[in-house]
């Protein structure tokens, strides 16, 4: 195999460059700062999650260890991501337009199980759904922040700016999910952040790592290797209040026609 | 008389006004905006790098797998694919050091029971008992194994 003078140096050239960067992450690794390290390529993520309804058994786990993970305020109102139980009693089930009428019920945000309050009749239906924040491809908190403080990053996650924020809570109110809360120790807004300083250190998310029965999964839709793909292609997946157009990236197999 | 028409000298004063006010307006903004707002989208670069600073909570189950043999004791059983911290909890400060921070001792009833205990709204493929039916007081661990449990 020859090589020319041409390769030779684009080959030197890129030798050099990449040992540059594992060096200068390295660097980062050993003072003990792995997070500020420079080796996470914004351009090549595109983050998504894929829950299936089918297999949530509402531990609350995820909920737990979010709160953990985020440092969530304790209080059983703020959550940055939850699970809903939905209750359709049996005279309901088979009705017209049954899905109008769903009893949701979510003590502490399913952080501690749920209670067994409903009667054990037969032919009643109900089912877990874990929500979060969907991180809309074309999000209506972002549309409507008046100081950039909450954005679509390039890898596709709606994240804040804690020093931009002027609390203002209209992004409260445009969020179709109800995803975003106001932080009582800051006066700014809070919401899921797909534990972005998780997922681009290689790591998956809190609730994910922790879901026993993987009921949640993160996947980075620019990733052909991610099996995200494999996942979609093979369930039959909706993502929450599609009539609205956000092009949520939470995408749930077994969505039921009475989720909101 | 000064050249222009009838009382122009407004006019001068109100477009001199109106400079001062752009001069203001391009001042405070080159001191108010970050130098970084813009680049990527209509917010600040450095939001990502805030973003990113928290520190991580849940080591996760590569980094218990450097010290722990997991992968033997969970092998084939039912609770292979289950993340060490489910049950044992955020403990990213022991996997950072093992001996400043002690995993917590876990309740074994307490715990099984948040996913094995009946509930309608479970799936019904997902292994669940009434508790006080089953076990009659004794602890989940005194028949199961809790790492690869059987049955």
């Amino acid at each position: 195999m020859s090589v020319d003078r041409r390769q030779f140096l684009a080959d030197a050239t890129k030798f050099l460059l990449l040992t540059g960067a594992a060096g200068q992450a390295w660097a980062f690794v050993a003072e003990g700062r792995p997070q500020d390290a420079p080796d996470y390529d914004i351009a090549r993520h595109w983050w998504a999650m894929f829950i299936d309804i089918e297999k949530c058994i509402g531990c609350g786990r995820c909920v737990e260890a979010c709160k953990i993970e985020n440092d969530v305020p304790d209080e059983p109102f703020y959550f940055r991501t939850w699970v809903e139980r939905y209750y359709i009693p049996a005279r309901d089930v088979t009705s017209p337009r049954a899905e109008d009428h769903p009893k949701v019920d979510s003590p502490d945000g399913g952080r501690h199980g749920f209670p067994d309050i409903y009667p054990k009749e037969d032919g009643s239906k109900s089912f877990f759904v874990p929500k979060l924040c969907n991180h809309c491809a074309h999000s209506p908190c972002v549309q409507v922040c008046p100081v950039g403080a909450t954005f679509e990053s390039p890898d596709g996650v709606v994240l804040v700016d804690k020093d931009y924020c002027i609390g203002c809570r209209y992004c409260v109110q445009a969020c179709p999910y109800g995803c975003r809360f106001i932080d009582p120790r800051t006066n700014t807004v809070d919401k899921c952040s797909l534990c972005y300083h998780r997922i681009t250190k290689g790591l998956t998310t809190a609730c994910c790592e922790v879901c026993p029965t993987g009921a949640r999964q993160l996947g980075d839709l620019r990733n052909p290797a991610d099996p995200i793909h494999e996942l979609l292609r093979t369930h039959k997946v909706q993502v929450l209040k599609p009539n609205m157009a956000t092009g949520s990236k939470v995408y749930y197999n077994g969505l039921d026609a009475s989720v909101r | 008389m000064r050249a222009g028409f009838r009382d122009s000298e407004h006019l001068v004063r109100l477009a001199l006004l109106f400079g001062v006010g752009v001069l203001l307006f391009l001042g405070a903004r080159a001191v108010l905006v970050p130098a970084d707002f813009g680049e990527l989208g209509h917010f600040r670069t450095g939001a990502l790098d805030d973003n990113r600073r928290r520190p991580v909570v849940h080591a996760g189950r590569a980094a218990c797998a450097e010290c722990h043999d997991t992968a033997a004791a969970l092998a084939g059983g039912a609770h292979a694919k289950v993340g060490c911290e489910a049950c044992h909890g955020a403990l990213a400060a022991h996997a950072a050091d093992p001996d400043a921070a002690a995993p917590p001792e876990l309740e074994a009833k307490g715990l099984c029971v948040r996913c094995h205990g009946f509930n309608p709204a479970r799936p019904a493929s997902h292994p669940q008992v009434d508790p006080e039916a089953h076990a009659e007081g004794a602890s989940c661990t005194d028949c199961h194994e809790a790492h690869s449990p059987a049955a």
